[in-house]
């Protein structure tokens, strides 16, 4: 019983051991980058903004960049002709949707990978992963995919085209990636790929949030925070603010 | 200058919206009405989320209210006791529409709802007041003197049971009549982010049979009670109510407002009504429209969190 005990501990120790230590080819190596900001505050002023992603690769190739927002669940529904009007008659959830989501590469995509390298990465709204929560016919869940990923853009939260990463010499690239106005909050994930060859060579994923911050910020947690409160002063504001304007226009 | 909106979520124009609170604003004081029927479709024009728009237009409503019953109280031209009775049905009707509100977001059928009642009461509103003002007019070109106001109630109205009196408002009636229109205009406030008072006003000269000077002053005065309740039960159940919106529209509204009432000095009572009838008849046309033309897509998108 010892024996198997401490031959199991020696199994686990020599996995550890080869996780911690640096692989022939580090994939990291070829690929450095970051963000100019790692945190993007929505004040009252918010109006959008953008953020710089730079880095430098070792050697040739091409660098794509995939910005996700966190997931969310997403129905969308399909109106019909009910009588004279139109109606939301048909339905299909999808579970996990990027709430965000935006493609930057230094070529067009299509020379850069072929489909199935991008299809395992999800690069590109084509190749996005959207699974209905309830299994139907190819057919109806393309033309519903079809569908959301066309409101997403639609409302700007998908962006319609691939933007550029520009390259400053043979080494170092950049990309301004845009967050419109109506950008989600919450743990973004910016993953940035250098293509040689048609295969991923390097990758590496930054993270970054978007939060709400100040006077905005601090009423929206206090409504969901103490509801009730903010309620009683939502509605005690209401009453000043009447008896005052017709206090105030009274003697005028 | 833009300013993010903490709840619903969107960055709009300050302008934009202190203008529209103000057109808005100068029509409800022109016209003698809340404005609500006009400000709810505007907010969803603008890309607030409709359950947004309704809950923060009942807290703006709550406002309005105030500084419109002043005037009127201080005439006491309230009937407090009949103001409490529809402020009781008030209550239930706007809790159950507040219910009903969530339930029917869920099943993604709110919009419509929205839509269909607003084509519905602005239509049927709409044509009943203009044929009266049009009425109004021809008389008054011929010379005749209006008919005088019946002052009986029909004679469901006799039979119903829990007669009360009215002092203020000098009449004698089953206090099921104001309780059940109370619960009818709860459910307007919590679906639809109005007043009700283009619904209630005339309901309660014809239906009710009150004193047409103390009409506008009681309707305002129960209606407050109904906007605060939506105004706290959608802040718990559904965070929803925006006070940053509220207020900056209710600043361009109080000033419309008083604009708009010195204006309305300068023109005839059936003028104003027959202008107010064409406005409601145009809100409840471009929305029906809205139902039938084909949409430019057929899909739409909800989120939740995960």
């Amino acid at each position: 019983m010892r024996c198997r005990c401490a031959l199991a501990l020696a199994a686990l120790l020599a996995a550890l051991l080869a996780a911690a230590l640096p692989a022939p080819h580090a994939r990291a190596q070829q690929l450095i980058a970051d963000l100019s900001s790692h945190l993007v505050a929505i004040t009252t002023g918010f109006t959008g903004t953008d953020v710089l992603l730079f880095g430098a690769v070792e050697g040739p190739g091409d660098v794509v960049v995939v910005v996700r927002g966190p997931e969310e669940r997403v129905t969308v529904r399909r109106k019909g002709r009910v009588a004279a009007i139109y109606v939301n008659k048909k339905e299909m959830t999808f579970a996990a949707v990027p709430s965000f989501y935006a493609v930057a590469a230094s070529r067009e995509l299509d020379k850069i990978a072929p489909a199935a390298e991008r299809a395992r990465e999800e690069i590109g709204t084509e190749y996005l992963r959207l699974i209905p929560e309830v299994e139907r016919d190819p057919q109806t869940v393309a033309e519903y995919r079809a569908a959301l990923i066309r409101n997403e853009e639609a409302e700007g939260l998908y962006a319609a085209s691939v933007a550029q990463v520009s390259f400053l010499g043979a080494r170092l690239f950049r990309v301004n990636v845009d967050f419109p106005a109506n950008v989600p909050v919450g743990t973004y994930q910016v993953q940035v790929f250098l293509f040689r060859n048609g295969a991923v060579v390097g990758a590496q994923t930054t993270p970054l949030v978007i939060g709400k911050i100040g006077t905005s910020a601090d009423l929206f947690d206090f409504a969901h925070r103490h509801a009730a409160a903010y309620g009683a002063i939502a509605v005690a504001m209401a009453l000043l603010a009447g008896w005052l304007a017709a206090a105030v226009f009274r003697r005028v | 200058m833009q300013i993010y909106l903490p709840i619903a979520e969107i960055s709009a124009n300050v302008f934009t919206l202190l203008g529209l609170g103000a057109a808005v604003g100068f029509l409800s004081g022109l016209f003698g009405v809340g404005g609500g029927f006009l400000m709810t479709p505007l907010l969803i024009f603008i890309g607030v989320p409709p359950a947004v728009a309704v809950s923060t237009q009942a807290n703006q409503l709550i406002a309005a209210s105030v500084s419109g019953v002043m005037a009127h109280w201080r005439r006491r031209a309230v009937d407090v006791r009949m103001g409490m009775v529809m402020m009781s049905g008030g209550l239930v009707g706007s809790s159950l529409g507040v219910w009903l509100f969530k339930h029917l977001s869920q099943l993604g059928q709110v919009e419509l709802v929205i839509s269909l009642s607003y084509v519905l009461l602005l239509g049927l509103v709409g044509l009943l007041m203009l044929a009266e003002a049009a009425r109004a007019m021809l008389r008054q070109h011929r010379h005749i003197p209006p008919r005088p106001r019946a002052g009986r109630h029909p004679y469901w109205v006799r039979v119903l049971p829990l007669k009360m009196r009215f002092y203020r408002s000098r009449i004698y009636i089953s206090a099921l009549v104001p309780l059940s229109l109370g619960v009818f205009v709860g459910v307007l406030v919590a679906i639809m982010g109005v007043g009700g008072g283009f619904f209630m006003v005339p309901a309660m000269i014809y239906l009710i049979g009150m004193p047409t000077a103390v009409v506008v002053g009681t309707s305002l005065f129960q209606v407050i009670f109904i906007t605060a309740n939506v105004t706290l039960l959608e802040a718990v159940t559904t965070q929803t109510v925006d006070v940053l919106l509220a207020l900056t529209m209710l600043i361009g509204g109080v000033l419309g407002a008083q604009v708009g009432v010195r204006a309305s000095d300068k023109l005839k009572g059936e003028q104003v009504r027959a202008l107010l009838a064409l406005l409601v008849l145009a809100v409840a046309a471009k929305l029906l429209y809205d139902l039938v033309a084909t949409p430019a897509d057929l899909f739409s998108i909800a989120r939740a969190s995960p």
